[in-house]
């Protein structure tokens, strides 16, 4: 399909302010083009706030600060990206074991290509001015978790692309926290990361996501995962006017246990959106999806999420549930579970719901003694909790659950 | 205590409540018995401030204050209870940490400090022998997947920890066998002092042979059409609620 004039024209004007890059990811952005507004994978999601921005290249900044930054009472290495430049005052790697290694990277330690993913994976590939590079060697335990902070202090446009490359080798454990906060309106941050996930494996990786109200942000995590490996990711989404998610699963390798964990919890004017394809390729795995969202006043979530088993993949064992709370009869949820089963002997299941707050169990509460606006915070909290207990970094999950406690105490008070 | 006057109440137009009249005062228990359908649990909903209700005529006193003004945990603050019919399920929401969260809202309001993790396990621990409740109960989510009988001692133990002026115990027995019945009688037993009272919803007599009450009510359609003393819920047993139906039409 040939792009529209105007698509061919927002792709140059955004070439046109990044840095010079890679010819042929270049060549590859501008092939694909933005998303049509009519394409399946972005019906829901309007894509013409961001393609109409007025595109600058962000810039490093020495300023940045970790305000509003989950993890900072953590100990460990971390890596931090101001705009989406490595900034090495702020980053703290000190000794790590032999066999880790945590720096900024280069384009040389890429293993994907320009080639996998959609425009927006195409356009880091071509044009990152940095991000994460994290790898245990095989039969390296790291038991510390590394973080990796994003910090935006751009608006108006300013465009940053990053993309993070984690690697887990076999027998080997990593963890791996992420931060993306930002401080102005109107940025663009597009990020896309790798996950190796090799034989036997132990990878836990967190992105908790608190962008500006009035930013957008694009970010992929395709993972791939050997035999007997075991990963989960969480997203923990909070920010952004628009926040797009795209998460792709390789169940490469027979026994693999894999975890998708989401929350959203979108204010008045945002939309969260997680685009999610699960490919299992090799028997014997388990996958299970679970996305919990709460929304208020017009806030807007987008959950797509398909499960695709292949010819050979039998004894698949699939489970994907997506669960929505509406505060608000204006807010929107677009949810899209599906199967797609071509193998034996599978268990795949599936499920959606949208439902309002549960009168009863908020008159039962108040009967207890609890006033209504306690009663309403505690049911939230549960199920926001679902996901959040979840998290087996003990330390990154206490913070969390009182850091999305406090988000619900700041809205939703009706 | 409790003065219930000419109360009428119902929903979308249909009146379940028809005019009731009670009076209980500190120190006594009161049974009301009726068949299924009457109205029981309506009474015990609006009494607690359950909103869908209309009440439509009437007034309900408790210790001098306009019940019916209060909002359903202010009268929780006030020392009312109700031991529910249908216990909710809430999951994700822990018992221990719900239960703690009750004790302190009263206690807060009350002007007392609140009780500490310490403090309220010490508690706990007190009443739940009480009602030889299993302790690891309380460290699931509200009512989720508890039996019957769980749930039923678990209202029970709420009620224990709270301790109410004026406790509604709506059909406490039902999904009970005799041992768990023994032991959740015993428990309000024990709860019962000079100063308080209870109205316990049954219906049947059953549980009235081991919470002995003062007064027994029986209520159809939405009407108080009998008061009488503990040999009435005897007679109910023995007849039926037939008779007494059949007594009213006449
Ligand atoms: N919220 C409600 N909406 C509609 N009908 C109701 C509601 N609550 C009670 N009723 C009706 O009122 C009558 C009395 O019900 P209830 O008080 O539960 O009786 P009991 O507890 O004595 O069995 C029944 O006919 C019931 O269907
Ligand atoms: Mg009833």
């Amino acid at each position: 399909m040939v792009a529209s004039a105007q698509n061919c024209e927002d792709v140059d004007r955004l070439l046109a302010v990044l840095p010079e890059s890679d010819a042929a990811g270049r060549a590859r952005f501008a092939e694909l083009g933005f998303p049509a507004s009519h394409d399946e994978d972005w019906r829901f999601t309007p894509i013409k706030p961001i393609t109409e921005l007025d595109f600058t290249a962000a810039e490093a900044d020495v300023s940045a600060s970790f305000e509003g930054c989950a993890f900072t009472e953590i100990d460990g290495p971390r890596l931090v990206f101001v705009n989406g430049h490595f900034s090495e005052g702020l980053s703290q790697i000190g000794n790590l074991p032999a066999g880790v290694e945590v720096r900024n990277l280069t384009a040389s330690d890429l293993l994907m290509s320009h080639e996998t993913g959609d425009a927006f994976a195409a356009l880091t590939a071509a044009t990152f001015t940095g991000g994460p590079f994290i790898s245990a060697a095989d039969n390296v335990e790291f038991e510390i978790p590394v973080r990796v902070y994003y910090l935006s202090t751009g608006s108006e446009g300013a465009t940053a692309n990053v993309r993070g490359y984690i690697s887990a080798g076999a027998n080997s454990k990593l963890t791996v926290l992420e931060s993306w906060t930002g401080t102005q309106a109107d940025y663009f941050n597009n990020g896309f990361t790798e996950l190796h996930v090799a034989d036997n494996a132990h990878v836990e990786h967190l992105k908790f996501q608190d962008e500006h109200a009035g930013a957008f942000h694009v970010g992929a995590v395709h993972a791939t995962m050997g035999r007997d490996a075991h990963m989960a990711h969480h997203s923990i989404a909070l920010g952004g006017r628009i926040a797009r998610n795209n998460l792709r699963a390789h169940l490469n390798g027979t026994g693999v246990e894999a975890v998708f964990n989401g929350l959203y919890l979108p204010r008045t004017g945002q939309l969260i959106d997680h685009h999610m394809v699960v490919n299992h390729a090799q028997p014997y795995c388990n996958s299970h999806e679970y996305f919990n969202g709460i929304l208020d006043d017009d806030a807007r979530a987008v959950f797509h999420g398909r499960i695709h088993v292949h010819k050979g993949a039998d004894k698949t064992d699939a489970k994907q549930t997506n669960k929505n709370l509406l505060l608000s009869d204006n807010a929107t949820v677009n949810t899209k579970p599906q199967l797609e089963i071509y193998a034996d002997d599978v268990k795949c299941t599936h499920g959606a719901t949208i439902g309002h707050m549960n009168d009863e169990q908020i008159f039962y509460l108040r009967a207890r003694g609890l006033n209504e606006v306690t009663a309403r915070h505690m049911i939230m909290h549960a199920f926001a909790g679902e996901i959040v207990e979840r998290i087996e970094c003990i330390p990154a999950r206490e913070e969390l659950d009182l850091l999305v406690w406090k988000r619900l105490e700041e809205g939703g008070d009706k | 205590m409790l003065e219930i006057k000419n109360l009428e109440a119902g929903v979308d137009g249909k009146t379940i409540l028809n005019g009731i009249d009670l009076s209980i005062n500190a120190g006594e228990v009161h049974a009301i018995m009726g068949p299924n359908g009457s109205g029981k649990s309506t009474l015990a909903q609006v009494l607690a401030g359950r909103e869908g209700y209309d009440i439509t005529a009437g007034s309900v006193n408790y210790n001098g204050q306009d019940l019916l003004e209060l909002g359903p945990e202010e009268r929780v603050h006030e020392g009312f209870f109700l031991a529910f019919q249908y216990p909710v399920e809430i999951p994700g929401v822990n018992t221990t940490y719900f239960l703690r969260a009750a004790v302190n809202a009263v206690r807060e309001h009350h002007g007392k400090e609140e009780l500490d993790a310490v403090g309220f396990l010490k508690l706990m621990r007190e009443k739940i022998e009480l009602l030889e409740l299993d302790e690891s109960l309380l460290k699931r989510s509200v009512n989720e997947g508890f039996s019957g009988g769980e749930k039923k001692r678990a209202e029970i133990l709420q009620m224990a920890l709270l301790d109410p002026k004026f406790a509604v115990l709506d059909e406490t027995d039902s999904g009970l066998d005799i041992d768990a019945l023994k032991i959740v009688a015993n428990g309000v037993n024990q709860l019962r002092r000079k100063d308080n009272a209870q109205l316990v919803i049954t219906h049947y007599q059953r549980l009235l042979d081991y919470i002995v009450p003062d007064h027994v009510h029986v209520l159809v359609d939405g009407r108080i059409v009998k008061s009488g003393t503990k040999e009435l819920a005897l007679e109910l047993e023995e007849r039926g609620y037939d008779w007494i139906t059949a007594v009213q039409a006449a």
